[in-house]
């Protein structure tokens, strides 16, 4: 393998790794507070691509403001899921919130294929994130370098916002314990709301870059990086965020690497995420980052 | 006393015999009579209501929330297709590498296809089972979809047993309304005699609380295996007849969906009931028939409305949140229809009558 192969794996790596890390951190934002198994989450990731692309071509926006009216909505979209479909299932069993959030994910992607089509669309790029850029004997785009740094400046915001803020101390309270800081007077259901429309925003924030760096989008594209980026989560050590960006960070990597090394393999790629998840969960259940399991039921 | 309960035991019995043969007559007069778009509702009906039953086995009455259906299916048919099919057949499908050895001489009958199936996918079922049922609830969901996922991928890349993507074509159709109504009818009564036997109250009692049922002296890993290895064999039965129905199958037909066709219908009919699940599979088959006709352009009063592609799980996915949301317990709940609870119904209506007129 050629030096410059070798580098375009790594930014491909980098720049996928990136993703699911955004995406990673809603489910395990969610997780840590509700223990459930965002489901719809990927398809949160895939109406924000809509979005931004309707913003685009038929609103005729400038992009920058698209992106931002996508961000916004998306976010609007995680509260009213969290409000309609998650709410009132707060005291049933667990298995009927992640019914609900399987039931959620299907409608989104089915209205999906009715309002959208099912026909892939073609992603806008704006010139910003064409130009391209020498660095020794390689070229790549602008973008490649976006994602990365995007991704940790918003990380850093995200860090500011948990342990920083005032309802950032809300969200850890509800993690720590749902029911002891109901009692404390934080406003819990505010808390999950604002986590979730975080988690959202990251999702489209991720969908959009999604939609920049692979140009073709589609209502059935939630539900893989869905389901990796919730390995992910589970792999860093679940409601832990610096665990699902570690996570996040590693799946996409060794993915790109195992295609890149071993291209035999490469259509077990998909298999490679639910293999990696059944062996963390046998050996390390906690995940990489995680802290003891605090028994709640 | 004992020859009264003998008696009675062979009226029942006689029954039982006597509806078994109308139905199988009833089976035979629509097999001839009827044509072959609504013998292949009742077929895919028969089929769907096993596989719901194994599903509502494994979540429903055993508390495992298991998603990885799709993938035992896929087992089962591959199992049957490549077990049935003709050597001939084998060998044009097979136009890029070829079949390995065993598989590519050998025709099996279809019965014993379909127990080979059975047995393949309850392997699977066990091998899958046995590290999974560990984890609980969520987890447990996400591990097992990762599973059946890790077979779909497996079947994709494995071009010389399964054809890899281009799936297996010329399938002979041999399921008819006897083998899958037969499947189905077997399907409910391993149902009613396992949740009526010490297995089944195991597995609710696992179900309620797993801590107290391995207290009180379940075997928590014997149980819960039990009911994962029964719910993947039907499953792989039920997807090898779904296989030689259809006579077409690829690995892109047991995606999650498919999985989520399935637990709509258990969930729809209630987690826990073996009627609910019949009623549900039964009535979510011919509901997606019907409902095709929203996905196909037609004219009605004069006016041209195009179909809409993908309503059809619109509607069923709309179906699914109501029923959870506003009804947890579907249809039925864990209750059951039998000829007993119609049998109270009409002593409580006679009781209510007769206490008004006194």
């Amino acid at each position: 393998m050629t030096l410059e192969i070798l580098m375009q794996n790594i930014a491909n790596g980098i720049t996928l790794g990136s993703l699911y890390a955004l995406l990673a951190i809603g489910y395990t934002m969610v997780y840590g507070i509700l223990r459930l198994i965002n489901f719809a989450h990927g398809e949160i990731f895939m109406i924000s691509t809509y979005f931004a692309f309707y913003g685009i071509a038929i609103f005729a926006l400038p992009w920058q403001l698209s992106f931002v009216m996508a961000i916004a909505l998306t976010a609007l979209l995680g509260v009213v899921i969290e409000r309609a479909a998650y709410r009132p299932l707060r005291d049933a069993p667990r298995i009927s919130a992640l019914i609900s959030a399987i039931g959620v994910s299907f409608l989104m992607a089915n209205l999906g294929l009715v309002i959208f089509g099912g026909r892939p669309k073609t992603f806008f790029r704006p010139q910003l994130f064409q130009i391209p850029i020498q660095l020794g004997r390689i070229r790549v785009v602008a973008l490649f370098f976006i994602i990365p740094v995007l991704t940790v400046v918003l990380l850093a915001i995200l860090n500011y916002i948990v342990y920083k803020t005032k309802i950032g101390l809300a969200m850890r309270a509800a993690q720590w314990d749902f029911d002891v800081a109901r009692l404390m007077g934080v406003e819990v259901d505010r808390a999950i709301s604002v986590t979730f429309a975080i988690g959202s925003a990251l999702a489209a924030i991720g969908g959009i870059m999604w939609g920049l760096r692979f140009v073709e989008i589609n209502p059935n594209m939630g539900l893989f990086p869905g389901l990796k980026c919730f390995i992910a989560a589970v792999f860093g050590g679940i409601g832990n965020i610096a665990g699902a960006v570690l996570g996040g960070f590693l799946l996409g990597f060794g993915e790109i690497m195992l295609v890149a090394f071993l291209p035999g393999l490469a259509g077990y790629r998909d298999a490679f995420a639910f293999v990696l998840l059944i062996l963390m969960l046998l050996f390390r259940p906690t995940g990489l980052l995680g802290e003891k399991q605090r028994v709640r039921t | 006393m004992t020859g009264n309960r003998s008696n009675d035991l062979m009226r029942k019995g006689g029954i039982a015999v006597a509806l078994l043969l109308v139905f199988y007559l009833c089976l035979f007069w629509v097999e001839t009579g009827w044509d072959a778009y609504k013998v292949r509702i009742l077929n895919l009906s028969a089929i769907y209501i096993g596989i719901t039953l194994g599903l509502n086995l494994c979540n429903g009455f055993a508390g495992q929330f298991s998603l990885g259906i799709a993938g035992f299916m896929a087992v089962g048919a591959y199992t049957t297709a490549l077990l049935t099919m003709a050597p001939q057949t084998k060998s044009a499908v097979f136009f890029i590498d070829p079949l390995i050895w065993p598989l590519n001489s050998i025709q099996w009958g279809f019965l014993p296809a379909l127990l080979m199936a059975g047995l393949v996918s309850g392997l699977v079922g066990f091998a899958v089972g046995a590290p999974a049922i560990r984890f609980r609830d969520d987890y447990l969901g996400i591990t097992t979809l990762g599973f059946a996922e890790i077979i779909r991928v497996v079947f994709t890349n494995t071009r010389s047993i399964t054809n890899g993507a281009l799936g297996l074509k010329g399938i002979p159709p041999q399921t008819n309304l006897y083998w899958s109504w037969t499947f189905a009818l077997i399907c409910i009564l391993v149902m009613v005699r396992l949740t009526n036997s010490s297995y089944g109250r195991a597995l609710k009692a696992v179900r309620d609380d797993e801590v107290a049922a391995e207290a009180m002296g379940v075997n928590l890993f014997y149980h819960k295996c039990l009911a994962f290895v029964v719910s993947a064999m039907m499953a792989g039965v039920g997807g090898g007849l779904l296989g030689n129905l259809i006579t077409t199958i690829d690995p892109n037909m047991f995606r999650f969906p498919l999985t989520f066709t399935v637990l709509m219908m258990a969930v729809l009919g209630g987690l826990g009931s073996i009627t609910g699940s019949v009623i549900a599979a039964t009535l979510v088959t011919v509901a997606m028939e019907v409902l095709r006709a929203l996905e196909e352009p037609r004219v009605i009063l004069g006016m041209f409305l195009p179909g809409i592609p993908g309503m059809r799980m619109v509607v069923f996915s709309i179906a699914l949140m109501a029923v959870i949301l506003f009804y947890p317990k579907g249809f039925m709940g864990d209750r059951e229809l039998s000829l007993d609870s119609f049998r109270n119904l009409a002593a409580r209506f006679r009781r209510r009558f007769l206490y008004k007129q006194v």
